[in-house]
């Protein structure tokens, strides 16, 4: 592939894309082996270096790196020196210092693991950071559809929800564009910037319009704590009108499929209804986002 | 000051002195720290004249009145780690200044006549250049209850102004400018809505989208600077509109003095020769409040430049330690390290043909000093020597590990920029940086 980090979607051409797609397959096939194990970067270290709550995407990356004979240190904010004042900065050449090949950031600023590329030698993979991206997340969602669809190009997408804060919808769009989908973006108009019209999407404010016809439906987290920052009036109205439900997602094709990066709020942007029918491929997400950051070391580590 | 009859000319230089209409080549006789004779060509003052102590040779160079920033931030007391009134006055001399005005956004805040007096006597003392300090209009710049401004006028406050913080009280501030017509001194409006800036970190558009920073929307100044302009209109109070930023802003600004309100209005270099593309790359040197906006908005500042709706250029200098700005970009600090770029920057003006030399001196000058009623910006016989003698063809490249300021952060690092300050005269002392400035002595002769 030729990198040495993987920052942001936006750094990765189609054919990137398409390999780190290609060599997460290899790998969802040793993950369903017996021994899930396999040597391929025996010797190097990873660090999870997370200033933000987070289990599934940590633990993710950590069974990502550990089946593939890796070292594994996870470095968190509540355990950290971060909490006694040291700079970023700083504790970033510490994991340095301690030899990591990888660091796996997750930032509550944009543009963190962008810094560290800068001031620190290993290769520096994006976990989520602030409002801007989470590239791992969109490619274990690229992974997904094209298993269950045989392809992303040429299908319609939506994604519905709290766009403007939202990571995993900053990295789906670029990527999903890339490959070839038609997007549509969902939500209430203060969560839906017109700045995403730059990015060849559709909007659509109205459930019943944006969901007709699509392929896909990926559900993005409300963030119950930024309801009080009045981007819409209450989770009662939120679910009224942007809520997926079983009326609503009949609308999509009949072969839709449901996805959501979790963790989700049921009730708020999803109906239990929907949440387990066998449209969703929710749980199928997470085994698929092993194999993808499996592949994303292994591309990496080539380089690192 | 000057001691017994010592004489400095200043020869064969262009004078430009918007304040008597003058822009031509002649000599500049000093005596005692004061403008004693003026000649313009064919005239000269002799120079065999006898008792003259020094003689500058300005052959090639501009003349101008000492500069005045009515906007600088020089961190003094409180925050000496990021700037003292004496780096920040030497940053000022260097950068062709011989007169600031400091913000009052201190610790303890510049909000009553103890601070104020401390600032007056420690820039009387170890100040390279003259300081004329701005008193917070409310205690602790909070924006509730008014500060003493009449007691912090009289102990040498030459306007008021929350900067950093602005007044979202509109009462206070209705107040505020009510009030302040007894001294005759501007309200000076740092025009921000902060709920509808809403902890951005740089201006809201394409660009801050794409690095997926929150934004300030533009309207945060606009509504600010409307608010404030009927306010003022409501009042009859003196206003002045720091920084502004906005093609918005400018619109309601041109109108405002198009019916005849007494508002004035500043920029700062930043915003005619940066757009928020600078913050690419989640570059920290570029976070500044108001943030860098647009190509449109820096062709609404020219042009407002241009039709006098802006009447000044201040630098809003904004020191910061290195640590503050080599970090993540939501907690860096705002602000960029002005003094000693700005002149060149706004010389770049006069090479596109937004400004006349002449307009450049009145905004950088002469009306800064008339907006705050300072006996500067000029050089009629009689005036203080205080004199700035620029190099306009001098190229230089922007290091600021050079900077005199402890402020090295700038968007300009690696600048290649022309026009460059040869000489100041200011508080009786000469600074030469004609030589190379390997010591102090180089830089300073205290006659």
């Amino acid at each position: 592939m030729g990198k040495r980090h993987l920052l942001s979607i936006k750094d990765l051409s189609r054919e990137d894309i398409t390999l780190i797609l290609d060599t997460a397959e290899g790998f969802k096939d040793v993950l369903k082996r017996d021994i899930k194990k396999v040597p391929t970067l025996r010797g190097k270290t990873v660090v999870n270096l997370f200033f933000e709550p987070s289990t599934r995407t940590r633990t993710s990356f950590e069974l990502a790196a550990k089946r593939l004979s890796t070292d594994v240190i996870n470095f968190s904010v509540s355990t950290s020196a971060v909490v006694k004042g040291e700079s970023l900065i700083d504790t970033a050449l510490t994991i340095q210092a301690l030899g990591a090949d990888f660091v796996v950031v997750r930032h509550s600023s944009s543009g963190v693991p962008h810094l560290l590329a800068d001031k620190i030698n290993a290769s520096i993979i994006n976990a989520g950071d602030g409002i801007n991206e989470h590239p791992t997340q969109a490619l274990l969602d690229a992974f997904t559809i094209r298993e269950k669809k045989g392809r992303v190009e040429g299908l319609t997408i939506a994604i519905v929800g709290d766009i403007l804060h939202s990571r995993v919808a900053r990295s789906n769009i670029p990527c999903l564009t890339k490959l070839g989908a038609r997007v549509r973006l969902i939500g209430p108009p203060t969560l839906v910037p017109d700045e995403f019209r730059a990015d060849q999407v559709e909007i659509h404010y109205s459930m019943e319009e944006g969901l007709r016809d699509v392929d896909v439906v990926m559900m993005l987290r409300i963030q119950l704590e930024r309801q009080d920052r009045g981007f819409f009036p209450t989770v009662n109205e939120y679910f009224r009108l942007w809520g997926l439900t079983s009326e609503r997602i009949a609308l999509a094709r009949d072969d839709a499929i449901v996805m959501h990066p979790g963790p989700m709020n049921r009730g708020v942007e999803i109906d239990s209804a929907v949440a387990d029918s066998s449209r969703s491929v929710i749980l199928e997400q997470v085994t698929n986002g092993i194999a993808v950051r499996m592949a994303v070391l292994y591309l990496l580590g080539g380089k690192a | 000051m000057v001691e017994k009859g010592e004489k400095i000319l200043i020869s064969g230089g262009q004078i430009v002195d918007p304040s008597q209409g003058i822009n031509c080549v002649g000599d500049l006789l000093i005596e005692k720290g004061k403008i004693k004779s003026l000649a313009l060509e064919p005239e000269k003052i002799e120079k065999t004249e006898e008792d003259i102590t020094k003689v500058i040779n300005a052959k090639g160079m501009l003349v101008f009145p000492g500069l005045v920033d009515m906007h600088v931030h020089l961190r003094e007391p409180g925050y000496e780690y990021k700037e003292t009134i004496k780096t920040g006055t030497m940053a000022a001399v260097r950068g062709g200044f011989t007169s600031v005005c400091c913000m009052p956004n201190t610790k303890p805040v510049n909000d009553n006549e103890t601070v104020t007096e401390f600032i007056l006597r420690k820039a009387f003392a170890e100040g390279a250049c003259y300081v004329f300090p701005i008193g917070a209009i409310t205690k602790g710049q909070k924006g509730e209850e008014l500060s003493e401004m009449g007691m912090m006028y009289e102990a040498g406050c030459v306007a008021f102004s929350d900067d950093g913080h602005p007044v979202m009280n509109s009462l206070v501030m209705r107040r505020a400018l009510e009030y302040t017509k007894a001294f005759d001194v501007p309200i000076i409006t740092h025009a921000e809505d902060i709920n509808l800036s809403a902890n951005g970190v740089m201006n809201e558009g394409i660009v801050s989208h794409e690095l997926g920073l929150r934004g300030i929307p533009a309207e945060a100044e606009v509504i600010m600077i409307k608010r404030d302009i009927e306010l003022a209109r409501l009042t009859g109070g003196r206003l002045h509109i720091a920084h502004v930023s906005t093609r918005g802003g400018v619109k309601a600004i041109r109108e405002a003095k198009n019916s005849g309100l007494r508002v004035t209005a500043e920029t700062c270099p930043h915003y005619f020769t940066l757009t928020d593309d600078a913050a690419r790359g989640y570059n920290t040197a570029a976070k500044v409040n108001p943030p860098l906006r647009t190509v449109e908005d820096l062709e609404a500042i020219k042009e407002a430049l241009s039709d006098g709706t802006i009447d000044v250029i201040a630098t809003d200098h904004a020191p910061h330690h290195i640590d503050e700005k080599n970090c993540e970009f939501d907690r860096a600090a705002f602000g960029i390290s002005g003094l000693e770029t700005a002149l060149s920057l706004s010389l770049n003006l006069v090479k596109e043909g937004v400004l006349s030399i002449d307009e450049l001196v009145e905004k950088m000058s002469l009306n800064p000093s008339r907006i705050l009623g300072l006996d500067k910006g000029t050089l009629k016989v009689g005036a203080d020597a205080d004199i700035t003698v620029v190099d306009p063809e001098a190229q230089w490249k922007v290091e600021p590990d050079e900077f005199y300021s402890k402020g090295k952060n700038t968007p300009f690092k690696g600048f290649v920029l022309k026009g460059l300050t040869r000489v100041v005269i200011c508080k009786g002392r000469i600074y030469d940086f004609t030589e190379r400035q390997d010591t102090e002595q180089h830089r300073l002769i205290l006659l």
